[in-house]
């Protein structure tokens, strides 16, 4: 399969390790990614904060960057982040048909048909639910908020998961409630989003887990940076960078930051 | 009294972009909605016909989960059945029970001297402190739900004026196999028949869930509901 | 750094809006001049209420139990999602056909020895409601919980025509003793645990037992014994409506404690206030809406009570029924295709029992009668005609900022309001009404350079490149602890992980790329 990759802005610049295990991932699986340089952002910083006109120009590039899936050129498009697919499937359109662009909504419904988070591609459309990983850690699942419920994902992720060699899968309690990250939400109810975190934070540390996965990284930033500043010694990795992960080429832990003591032992 | 009501329609209507009809208060005209079916797909009625064991089975667990005593009693039995259970309300053996003018005076064909029975009518309506002082109502029903374990009076004369079946701190309701449907849909159906009546939904005896939303039963309204269900004969 | 550079609305509190001081020993909310705006805006409201921890742990315990509850009768409901479709297209078709459903409401009510009133706003509606307790020389109504009623800030005004306005529902009886304001649509006093109830109810309520335990049931037979003597002897009541059948004229009202059907049926006069928005199209219907409010609301199969009456029913009930149909700000939320839904609510509260910030914060951060999800796009819009969609000068709209659009709320409706995609686009309306403005507002501006870097690839590139050379920010273990606002918001309570050495579109033009893979050749 022919398969282009929508990396996502903030993966792009900020967590390119969850872009590259895509990548990895699928090479593996023996498919070919496609990159198109053109791509940005999908818009839904500027669309969920209330700003659609400004909306607009970015979605018309991720639109038109991405339109040659509508024709065929590639098979499917895939994004590691449930929100991001989410904003692709349920508002590139609004926004477009709201600045009466009605073609180019158009064109996004059809590039949306094809798009799919990373999750939905190996489980829907690539018909499969053991990836041939090896990860042998102790990990726990947050089921991102949009991944969950404007995506309907279900246990997709986790079944991928599950079939991971040697991985020790522990489950998360009160996994569905969210983390308080929603974007700008972060910044302008700050206090708000911070007690939310502190009790997402706190049922991670919980479980024993060494690493949190999740399949969106913008939660994973709110999260792996709350249970940082905590030096809680669980790291942060995309669900991506777990499914690549072989024997033969695994998945290296990042560093985590853990209580000065025990830094000191 | 009448400016109101032109106003307010008026806004209604340019609220949905119909011509001619002005703004709303924000000085918006909205625009027209597009048609509405509304889908059906829900049950109309449970796989269980109305008095059939399964449903009537329903309707105790149901009733027993909001606490509410239940006994299965027939016809025949009745009589009874009701002078039995009025009599132990009270220990010294004295006891008031309301009942509606219309109700099978054959139910109260066993009622001891400990039991004063006091009818109330529309025409002859009991004050409420006469209510309140009486201990118990004993009244007949419309129809009943099995999936909901719910009640429903309908203010005919074997079920009375709604203030008696509320007053009193009990209620003795018989409820007839036959009267007992498995869905929601089903009794609205029977009870749309005479939409006008008033009708109250008992479910229970009166509860509330407003302290930390643990439910709590025994408020305002009877503090006990007995259930007399009585098989097809 | 200001706030404003967040986007944040300054925080105007209005000094003549607050009748009390802070200094009630049962709480520090008073009680506003307007129950749609009161307080400061959303985020400094939460932020105090955050601070308490008792508030918190008592949210917290209260909504873990009816989540649980709702989940549980809910799901033995075969056609749930078929309930939820009719549920919501039967708003719909009420809302595109209101103004005929209500001419054949009034004409049914009237026809069965009713009285139909029409109030545009708050203030007319109460003049209505004391116009009537005083033409009955009623000097005390009692009073069925009602959000219409709370809206319009009915028992202030009556207060100041002389008429008591008795709360007969067990939590608005709480809320009331402790001159409080209800935090929760359908349990006001959620906020209150036991223990602090059975004090209100000691210094409160006069004839509590002075040996009153906080035992839940022990308290709800005080409530039973303290209210008894004013059901039996009241000669108005004021309910509100959930339900009102326009092919009938039916009205229906969904309670728990019998406290409904003592207002209903015992005096003389009642007086229902309906907002327009609260039709069912006929009398069938209810067997959709009878399914879906008693799961959602108190998570039961079935509420105790539900009383329906059409007019008067000589001989049984009041022997006068007026009927109050009341638009205050409705019309306006109507005008929105949008918005439009949200009057589609038949105020069950499973969406503030989910939501993970309502969970938080309580429902008097919202400053509004109507909080949480629900709240947050109900308000804003109730309250168009006064500035409550007009932009950040207005403290609500804050509201439709105070979600992080998680979907718990969408997922539990039992009529299928989308609140996420509500809030976004009533951002938008927020946006685009300050866009007329004057003045440099820094988020916009932010939002505005976002725009042309994100909406293309070679632009975006060159800034992910930039990004890289903060690398060395992160230090030896690649995290920023303190960074300038407005990240300073994000770096209080986390921390950020300084920029890679690589972007990802560098590193796939070094494995796979073209040169012109880089992006900014194009």
């Amino acid at each position: 399969m022919r398969i282009a990759l929508a990396a996502t802005c903030i993966a792009d610049t900020m967590f390119p390790g969850a872009p590259r295990a895509t990548v990895r991932l699928l090479e593996r699986l023996g498919h070919d990614v496609v990159f198109p340089p053109g791509q940005a952002c999908c818009g839904q910083m500027h669309i969920n904060t209330g700003y659609f006109a400004e909306a607009v120009p970015v979605v018309r590039n991720h639109v038109e960057t991405f339109a040659p899936v509508a024709d065929g050129e590639w098979d499917a498009v895939v994004i590691p982040s449930g929100s991001c697919t989410g904003s692709v499937r349920h508002q590139q359109a609004m926004v477009c048909r709201r600045a009466g662009l009605d073609d180019l909504a158009a064109t996004a419904e059809a590039v949306a048909a094809k798009t799919y988070e990373l999750s939905e591609l190996l489980v829907d459309v690539l018909g499969l639910a053991d990836v041939g990983a090896w990860f042998p850690h102790r990990v726990t699942y947050h089921p991102t908020c949009h991944s969950l419920r404007m995506l309907h994902v279900g246990d997709r992720p986790l079944r991928l998961l599950r079939a991971v060699e040697d991985i020790d899968l522990v489950e998360l309690p009160d996994a569905e409630s969210c983390c308080g990250f929603g974007g700008t939400f972060a910044l302008k109810n700050a206090d708000t989003s911070a007690a939310m975190l502190a009790d997402k934070a706190g049922k991670v540390r919980a479980t024993g887990a060494e690493v949190l996965t999740a399949g969106d990284m913008s939660c994973l930033m709110h999260i792996g940076g709350g249970l940082s500043r905590q030096r809680a010694g669980v790291r942060t990795l995309h669900l991506a960078e777990i499914l690549a992960s072989t024997r033969e080429e695994p998945t290296t832990l990042p560093p985590a930051r853990v209580r000065e003591t025990e830094v000191a032992r | 009294m009448s400016d109101a009501r032109t106003e307010v329609l008026s806004r209604v209507r340019a609220a949905l972009g119909r011509p001619g009809a002005g703004t709303t208060p924000a000085g918006l005209i909205g625009a027209a909605p597009r048609d509405v079916i509304v889908p059906r797909e829900y049950r109309g009625a449970g796989e269980h016909p109305a008095g059939s064991p399964e449903v009537r089975e329903q309707l105790v667990d149901r009733l027993v989960d909001y606490k509410a005593h239940v006994q299965q009693v027939a016809e025949a039995d009745l009589p009874a059945a009701v002078a039995t259970l009025l009599s132990s309300l009270s220990e010294e053996g004295q006891v008031t029970v309301v009942v509606p003018h219309g109700l099978d005076k054959a139910w109260l064909a066993g009622m001891g001297d400990g039991v004063e029975v006091r009818e109330d009518s529309p025409a002859a309506p009991l004050p409420a402190s006469e209510l309140d002082a009486a201990d118990a109502v004993l009244t007949a029903a419309r129809v009943a739900c099995s999936e909901t374990g719910t009640i429903v009076l309908d203010g005919e004369p074997d079920q009375g004026r709604r203030a008696i079946s509320l007053v009193p701190d009990v209620h003795v309701c018989v409820v007839r196999a036959e009267q007992v449907v498995q869905t929601v849909p089903e009794a609205v159906r029977r009870l749309g028949a005479y939409p006008e009546r008033p009708q109250t939904w008992i479910s229970g005896p009166s509860a509330t869930s407003d302290i930390e939303l643990d439910r709590v039963e025994g408020v305002h309204g009877p503090r006990t509901l007995h259930v007399l269900l009585v098989p097809p004969s | 750094m200001s706030r404003t550079f967040l986007g944040l609305p300054r925080t105007l509190r209005r000094p003549d809006d607050v009748a009390a001081g802070p200094d009630e020993p049962f709480g520090a909310v008073p009680h506003p001049q307007a129950p749609l705006r009161w307080g400061d805006a959303f985020p400094e409201a939460a932020r105090q209420t955050l601070k308490n921890g008792q508030l918190r742990r008592n949210l917290g315990h209260a909504t873990q139990v009816i989540r649980a509850k709702r989940a549980a009768v809910v799901s033995e409901v075969p056609d749930w999602e078929a309930l939820r479709d009719a549920g919501s297209a039967l708003k719909e078709r009420v809302m595109a056909e209101l103004p005929e459903l209500l001419a054949e409401l009034e004409e049914n009510v009237t026809a069965r020895g009713g009285v139909v009133h029409w109030a545009r706003d708050a203030a007319e509606a109460n003049r209505i409601v004391a116009e009537i307790a005083k033409a009955k020389g009623a000097d005390e109504v009692v009073k069925v919980k009602s959000m219409a009623t709370q809206e319009i800030g009915l028992n202030e005004h009556l207060a100041a025509e002389g008429v008591a306005a008795i709360e007969t529902d067990l939590a608005e009886l709480i809320v009331q003793l402790a001159d409080d304001m209800p935090s929760h649509i359908l349990v006001p006093a959620i906020h209150r645990n036991r223990t602090e109830i059975r004090d209100i109810f000691l210094a409160r309520m006069g004839d509590a037992p002075p040996d009153l335990s906080d035992v839940p049931r022990e308290l709800a037979m005080a409530a039973r014994a303290h209210l008894r003597r004013k059901f039996l002897s009241a000669k108005v009541a004021v309910s509100g409506a959930n339900f009102g059948v326009a092919s009938t004229g039916t009205l229906a009202v969904v309670e728990s404690e019998g406290n409904g059907r003592m207002c209903l049926t015992l005096p003389e006069t009642l007086v229902t206030v309906m907002g327009i928005e609260k039709l069912v199209p006929s009398f069938e219907d209810l067997e959709v809406f009878l399914q879906l409010l008693p799961r959602s609301s108190t998570g039961e199969r079935m509420n105790p009570y539900t009383s329906l009456w059409t007019g008067v029913t000589p001989g049984d009930g009041p022997s006068e029924f007026h009927l109050i149909l009341l638009d205050n700000g409705r019309t306006d939320v109507l005008a929105d295709t949008v918005g439009r839904a949200a009057l589609h609510c038949i105020r069950c509260s499973a969406c503030l029992n989910v939501c993970p910030v309502y969970e938080r914060v309580g429902g008097h951060a919202y400053g509004s009668v109507y909080p949480g999800p629900i709240g947050a796009i109900l308000t804003p819009q109730l309250t168009a005609s006064t500035g409550g969609v007009s932009g950040h000068h207005d403290v609500n709209a804050a509201l439709p900022y105070a979600s992080t659009l998680c979907g718990a709320c969408y997922d539990v409706c039992p009529v299928k309001i989308d609140i996420p995609s509500i809030l976004v686009d009533l951002r938008a309306r927020e946006v685009d009404a300050d866009r007329s403005r004057r003045g440099v507002d820094p988020w916009a501006a932010a939002m505005k350079a976002a725009s042309w870097v994100m909406s293309d690839g070679g632009r975006f590139g060159l800034a992910g490149r930039v990004a890289t050379l903060g690398h060395a920010l992160g230090g030896r273990d690649g995290v920023i602890r303190v960074a300038p606002p407005p990240a300073s918001a994000w770096t209080r309570s986390r921390d950020l992980p300084a920029p890679p050495s690589q972007t990802f579109r560098q590193w796939w033009a070094k494995e796979h790329g073209r040169p012109a893979d880089e992006g900014d050749d194009e």
